[in-house]
């Protein structure tokens, strides 16, 4: 996910490469080789530098994508030794491993939004307006699951799962993907609900609409697409997550992330390659939908 | 006031605090129905808490507000039958202006087609006609104020209270939207209390103005009474009587000696309280006179002219007299580094006992 993010300074990197040209002139001016040599090293530099960048960016990405499409490829050879979307059409059998638990991802997700969103929405508009005693221990106490290690805390958490009978079922994954959620969720929330201007608020009030009303259509209205981009945050990271999965899904429940793993582990890198590759098309598709969403007055008040 | 109308609002010993810090300490006013009143204070006089006290957005630690007779000190706003203009528009950004404006009918349950006539209407008292489909944010500060007040008297208020709601506009649309809040006042008949720190404003607006300083009310009255007779040097000074001078009265004989600190002395005949005083004067009070001339009932002040600017229509002067300046404007020119008598008309002074609190430097 964080890979796709830096794509944009990538993208621009040819345009610091133009700037040396400018900055020889007054070397010249100097002394003509001496100032020939310094520039030349400086775009030397600077073409190894982006060249480094772009290979810690973009290697593994071409290696995934190579792994894709490879039907052959071993040692000695450096680049895959037949071509062939033999392995995509076996991950897109309808009676595939792949759909039935690219579904059960989704679907997980999708639950894991809902419960997220019915704590952090009174959350955090508590957080944001009312006066609470204990506001700063609140807003830790969200981000605590992400403080500990975490396979620690799911092995624990597993066991008192097992002992409730939660181990191996949706319900358990979901729990478990939305105390994680949380975090994000329930600060982004109070950020965005105290980017509304109490005014606004109070303005509905002055004119006769009951605290309710106004919570549903005035602030919530306000404050929805924060709320929005806390929720894609939320899908985003449940549909990547393994650990917590692993220790309380496993064996029932197979999410795409425990399937790219299963089949990694058994070298089977065609299939665990189209898996990461499939898992990669929402999480861009939701970036570019977050960057609109997220304004800078909700980013301002993370937080506070 | 007549006894037998109930007034449409009657604070009575109104007290709120921040926490431990007490904003109003024990406000009384009573405003009768169809009356504007401004508030008017610098800023951090509690005039805001005052008005949003009234409104319910802040609760009172004590004392009463009554509307019409009816308590509402521990009603929620919604139930207070009352709208309000903000300085900050308060319009909903995800709302038209049609949704904007029709929002407190809705609340209502007026039917759709109704709410739509109604709005045109309103819309079209404000000059707004045909804005009703357009986003809020598209529209320019005046507009987006033309409509938060029709917003306001969708509902039909009997009570409008007004937070500084022109202080963010260009002076050409204040000065507009300043007559037009008077005279729908005028035609609708709703109670109004404007809240401003802007003196003209309240001036031209209001029927009494209310003067309130450190969370008291210091001075109530009509616009003319309050600028002629301020009771305090606070008002004298609030109201642009920034010019202040000692000045000792005795009696000598039959009338009065007027002394000032450099010696100077003038008869003078007439009422005037003794002893040592603080002369509060504005700088339209004061003329530019030869520095030996004499005229009854004046006292002429010899100084000379340090600076002159032209705000438009007639000069304004700074004299320095002794180590004191003061500005006083004049229909004359006059060349700078000139020798002038200052011309203080006494019945034009607001006089104080130098032992009174000052009157700070307000805006």
């Amino acid at each position: 996910m964080s890979g796709e993010m830096k794509l944009t300074p990538g993208a621009s990197g040819p345009l610091p490469l133009g700037l040396p040209k400018h900055n020889r002139r007054p070397a010249v001016v100097r002394s003509a080789t001496a100032g020939k040599i310094w520039s030349a090293g400086a775009v030397l530099l600077k073409m190894l530098g982006l060249a480094v960048f772009a290979f810690l960016l973009f290697g593994p990405l071409a290696n995934l994508a190579l792994w894709s499409v490879a039907e052959r490829w071993y040692a000695p050879f450096k680049l895959p030794v037949s071509y062939g979307l033999r392995y995509w059409e076996v991950v897109f059998r309808p009676t595939g491993d792949a759909m039935s638990s690219l579904a059960t991802s989704v679907g997980i997700a999708c639950l894991t939004v809902v419960v997220a969103l019915a704590v952090s929405v009174p959350a955090g508009y508590a957080l944001a307006r009312l006066k609470l005693p204990w506001r700063t221990a609140l807003m830790i106490l969200f981000l605590l699951p992400q403080a500990f290690p975490s396979v620690a805390i799911y092995i624990n958490v597993a066991r008192v799962f097992y002992s409730i009978g939660l181990t191996g079922t949706i319900t358990g994954v979901v729990l478990v993907h939305a105390a994680h959620g949380l975090v994000y969720s329930v600060w982004i929330a109070a950020a965005a609900f105290a980017a509304v201007d109490k005014d606004l608020e109070l303005a509905a009030r002055n004119i006769g609409a009951s605290p309710l009303r106004t919570f549903f259509t005035i602030t919530l209205p306000l404050a929805a697409p924060g709320i929005m981009a806390s929720a894609i945050f939320v899908f985003l990271e449940s549909l990547d997550e393994f650990t917590g999965t692993f220790f309380v899904g496993v064996p029932q429940v197979t999410t795409l992330p425990l399937l790219l793993y299963n089949a990694s582990m058994g070298g089977n890198y065609q299939i665990a390659s189209i898996t990461a590759l499939i898992l990669l098309v929402p999480s861009v598709l939701f970036m570019i939908v977050i960057e609109r969403f997220l304004k800078a007055d909700v980013l301002s008040k993370v937080g506070q | 006031m007549d006894n037998n109308v109930l007034p449409a609002i009657d604070v009575d010993r109104l007290e709120v605090s921040y926490g431990s810090q007490q904003v109003l300490h024990g406000v009384s006013l009573s405003v009768a129905p169809g009356e504007f009143i401004a508030i008017l204070g610098s800023s951090g006089c509690g005039k805001t808490t005052l008005l949003r006290t009234i409104a319910g957005f802040q609760k009172a630690a004590g004392g009463a507000i009554r509307l019409f007779g009816r308590d509402v000190v521990n009603v929620p706003p919604e139930k207070r039958g009352m709208a309000m203009m903000f300085q900050s528009y308060a319009l909903w950004p995800h709302m038209t202006v049609l949704g904007n404006v029709g929002y407190g009918l809705k609340l209502r349950g007026v039917p759709k087609s109704e709410i739509h006539k109604r709005v045109a209407s309103i819309l079209k008292m404000l000059n707004l006609s045909g804005l009703e489909n357009r986003k809020v944010t598209n529209l320019s500060g005046g507009q987006r104020q033309r409509v938060a007040l029709g917003r306001a008297l969708a509902i039909e208020p009997e009570i409008l209270l007004l937070d500084e709601p022109l202080s963010n506009l260009d002076a050409k649309v204040r000065i507009q939207l300043r007559s037009e809040i008077k005279s729908l006042q005028a035609r609708l008949g709703f109670t109004a209390i404007h809240v401003t720190h802007d003196r003209e404003e309240a001036m031209t607006m209001a029927d009494r103005i209310v003067v309130m300083d450190a969370g008291h009310i210091v001075q109530v009255g009509p616009p003319k009474d309050v600028y002629d007779r301020p009771n305090s040097p606070f008002v004298a000074s609030f109201m642009g009587a920034e010019n202040t001078i000692d000045l000792e009265v005795h009696s000598s004989g039959q009338d009065v000696e007027i002394r000032t600190r450099d010696g100077l002395s003038t008869p003078f005949v007439g009422q005037i309280p003794m002893g040592s005083l603080t002369a509060y004067f504005r700088d339209d009070a004061a003329s530019l006179h030869d520095p030996d001339a004499r005229v009854a009932g004046s006292i002429i002040l010899p100084g000379t002219i340090t600076q002159r600017t032209y705000p438009g229509g007639h000069y304004r002067y700074v004299v320095a007299i002794g180590d004191r300046h003061f500005t006083v404007t004049d229909d004359e020119y006059h060349a700078l580094e000139r020798p002038v008598g200052l011309r203080l008309p006494v019945a034009s002074l607001h006089l104080f006992p130098s032992d009174h609190p000052q009157g700070g430097i307000h805006a």
